[in-house]
């Protein structure tokens, strides 16, 4: 597996060539290669696994998922509650 | 932290374990194949609140611990040579070869350094010409980036006295090793989101139509973890097969294709041997071609060392679900946390190493 | 306290006879030298009005005597939040208070390397005896050795303490009782992090500093409203996991705590979650565990919160007769997890 977290960036800049990028992970500053994500830009949210930017957050397939987790078995409860079998 | 608190929410955890509860009829057997899932599951108990039906079976994915005897070895030997400073990521230190582990080499005199990223040894490499610098190049494919990265810089640099010793491990091929297995009882798996993040999830689409079998890419935090259990049984119990995304908010079909990139110029497939399982072909990567002279293995002269797995380990059946910690004749006796024989028992979270803190629960004596 | 990186422009020299700004061999050699340094360094700071003999003489109470040694070896010697000397000061402070008793005295050894800057030592020193006047005690003898460049890392500290344990106070891991409640003085794994954050190799930026501080003034008021607290500990190295871990030994208890009471810094988590740590394993060097009757917890908690030193003390678990020896935490789901004695050398993850 593979421990990598979510942070912000916080000030992009290119070093010898090589993109890179200050993180902020609430709080903690940490300098990251942001080789394989050129296109991030400050504030937006990255992926990061042993200094590296692996992947964009899309912050609306977040919210998606979340909403998707709150409306989890509200449908059931109005159907328990109508008294109406399930299936 | 954003993007993490609100997937470890309790409140929507209890609607996911209720919904999990409400679809399942019957028995599943679910692989979560990350250890970075094994370690949101044990971490926060969510085996025990699954319904009984629901068995979770701890797979392969940690890197450090499916690190194969004879390559640690190699690392080992590299590590006590004078004038090298052995880069390592801070887990591999604890991972014990034949004889003693890279702590043991760095008490007698080794000059062995934790790094967070390889790219710290490149630096390291740049500031002392004067010593050869290796990096301990192992990981998944979510790892193998930033490892072909330091690579490539090393040669861009010109740097003479950077190597690296490499132990790639790839998700798929050890997928398919396990379902095509003719005792496998893995119903369905979860496949290790931040693979996907750097792969995409078109690899695992043939897997799923060859062996019928259903494979949902998943995050890491619980409620992460509980949505790919959830769409894996849903699929079970309707009777699917197919590729679905949990973990979409990172995840896409292609992937990173920065990252596959400089991967495969840098890397080639190889055969890989996973500690306690055995050889699996296709399943690793090595150097390729143009950055062979990059190879610590040859640079040392360490291609001939090797060492053979235990042979009364069976880790290998344990992390196919196939036996239980406890039926290996090496589990409490020879095999323990401390001195872990095979993958299962390396991990802290490994399905030996779990068992064995579950014995001291439960008042059972652990080497009975 | 320090800060980082260290600050040395107040700072003067306060050897005047000999013009060394590094410390030669001859600092530890028993000569001109090293009473120079004695007179000018040390007792400059440590304030020593009595004659200078082997030993220090104390005259105690009555009562028992609580007696302590730690060596202190941190890297960077400074660090956020504090410095290898305020350490060497509270650790052996807390080490005596965890047994409930008051300082009566401290000694202090130094193993210096050949070369050490004397503006480097100076500050050390300085930053102990701040921490000394701190917890209300004063460094009685010391001694003070140097090696050969390359032979120490800069510098070593080994303080010992004699402390006077009150009567009728009884403190001692194996107290630990069933039905017991566990308390946390504060937020966990600062100092560890702060120090980490400066490791060569895994280096951050962050705004977390040290937590040292000497606890037995907290202590002290814990013990004037329950005479009667079981046990109490600092959680340095190993984090308060390995600490609790140790007391279910020592007592033969089972010891439950709950992951959502634990008070950890949201920065502290951040670190955590990047590097693959658990805060439970991070040391601290200015918190304690306090384990104490259930009849007595709300009072204990009411005057560890009135202290600075414990303003955020929380409960966090207690003491069951079930599952002797083994800590269990309860997960936020409503689950148990072994808690296990952390191995050693915290390492950052990558898996």
């Amino acid at each position: 597996m593979c421990l990598a977290v979510p942070g912000q960036i916080v000030e992009v800049r290119l070093e010898r060539g090589t993109p890179m990028a200050t993180i902020d992970f609430d709080g903690i500053r940490k300098e990251i290669c942001l080789a394989y994500l050129p296109e991030m830009q400050v504030g937006d949210y990255a992926i990061v696994h042993v200094g590296f930017a692996i992947s964009k957050v899309d912050e609306n397939a977040a919210k998606e998922t979340l909403k998707m987790f709150r409306q989890l078995g509200t449908l059931q409860r109005e159907l328990d509650a109508s008294g109406d079998p399930a299936q | 932290m954003k993007y993490l608190d609100e997937f470890s929410d309790p409140v929507l955890a209890r609607r996911l374990f209720a919904e999990i509860q409400r679809i399942t009829t019957q028995k599943w057997a679910v692989m979560e194949v990350c250890g970075g899932q094994t370690h949101a599951i044990i971490r926060n108990g969510i085996d025990q609140l699954l319904p009984n039906e629901v068995e979770l079976i701890h797979g392969p994915g940690c890197p450090v611990c499916v690190t194969p005897l004879g390559m640690i070895d190699k690392a080992l030997e590299i590590a006590s040579q004078a004038d090298v400073i052995f880069c390592s990521f801070g887990d591999m230190l604890r991972v014990p070869g034949s004889a003693r582990d890279l702590f043991g080499v760095k008490s007698r005199g080794g000059d062995v350094r934790v790094v967070y990223s390889p790219l710290d040894a490149v630096a390291l490499a740049e500031a002392n010409p004067h010593k050869q610098v290796v990096f301990f190049a192992i990981g998944f494919e979510t790892t193998a980036p930033a490892n072909a990265m330091a690579v490539y810089l090393a040669k861009e640099r010109g740097l003479k006295n950077f190597t690296v010793l490499v132990s790639h491990v790839l998700v798929p091929p050890a997928i398919e090793a396990i379902v095509r297995s003719p005792t496998s009882r893995v119903d369905g798996f979860l496949a290790a989101g931040h693979v996907c993040s750097v792969m995409g999830t078109w690899q695992y689409g043939p897997l799923v139509a060859k062996y019928r079998v259903p494979i949902v890419v998943t995050g890491f935090e619980p409620l992460d973890v509980l949505q790919g259990i959830r769409q894996v049984v849903i699929q079970l119990e309707n009777g699917r097969a197919e590729l679905e995304n949990a973990y979409e908010r990172v995840v896409s079909e292609r992937g990173n294709q920065p990252a596959q990139a400089m991967v495969s110029k840098v890397f080639d497939v190889c055969d890989r041997q996973w500690r306690g399982i055995g050889e699996i072909s296709g399943s690793g990567w090595c150097l390729s071609d143009d950055y062979r002279e990059f190879d610590a293995e040859a640079r040392f002269d360490v291609v001939h060392v090797d060492a053979p797995e235990s042979d009364i380990c069976r880790s290998g059946e344990v992390l196919q679900g196939l036996i239980k910690p406890n039926e290996c004749a090496a589990f409490g006796q020879q095999c323990s946390p401390r001195t872990p024989l095979g993958a299962t028992m390396v991990s802290s979270e490994g399905a030996c190493a779990a068992y064995y803190q579950y014995r001291r629960l439960s008042g059972t004596p652990v080497g009975v | 306290m320090g800060t980082s990186p260290p600050d040395f422009s107040g700072w003067t020299c306060p050897i005047p006879l000999r013009d060394y700004d590094r410390i030669v061999l001859g600092h530890g050699g028993g000569g001109q030298l090293s009473a120079e340094l004695v007179e000018h360094m040390f007792i400059r700071a440590f304030g020593s009005g009595e004659e200078l003999r082997d030993s220090a003489v104390l005259a105690p109470p009555p009562g028992r005597l609580a007696f302590s040694t730690d060596s202190y070896v941190v890297r960077p010697l400074f660090f956020p939040g504090g410095s290898i000397g305020d350490l060497a000061v509270n650790g052996t402070v807390n080490d005596l208070a965890m047994s409930g008793a008051q300082p009566l005295g401290l000694s202090c050894g130094f193993i210096l390397e050949e070369g050490l800057e004397m503006a480097v030592l100076g500050r050390v020193v300085d930053e102990m005896a701040e921490a000394a006047r701190m917890a209300g005690t004063t460094v009685v003898t010391g001694d003070t050795k140097v090696v050969n460049k390359g032979a120490a890392d800069q510098l070593f500290i080994n303080t010992a303490g004699i402390g006077l344990v009150p009567e009728g106070i009884d403190v001692r891991p194996d107290r630990a009782t069933p039905g017991d409640i566990l308390i946390i003085s504060g937020d966990i794994g600062v100092h560890g992090i702060a120090v980490l954050s400066q490791r060569e190799g895994i280096e951050f930026g962050t705004g977390v500093e040290s937590d040292s501080a000497s606890l037995n003034g907290l202590v002290a008021e814990m013990l004037r409203v329950c005479p009667d607290i079981h046990v109490l500990r600092d959680p340095t190295r190993g984090g308060v996991a390995a600490s609790l871990c140790e007391i279910a030994s020592a007592a033969r208890v089972g010891i439950s705590y709950t992951d959502s009471l634990l008070p950890v810094p949201g920065e502290v988590a951040a670190a955590c979650s990047f590097l693959g740590l658990d805060p439970m394993t991070i040391a601290n060097e200015g918190k304690l565990i306090a384990i104490v009757p259930p009849q007595a917890a709300e009072e204990v908690l009411a005057v560890m919160r009135a202290h600075p030193d414990g303003t955020g003390a929380v409960v966090i678990g207690s003491i069951t007769e079930n599952h002797p020896g083994v800590v269990v935490a309860k997960t936020a789901f409503g689950a148990t997890r072994v808690v296990d004695l952390p191995l050693g050398e915290v390492l950052p993850r990558i898996c």
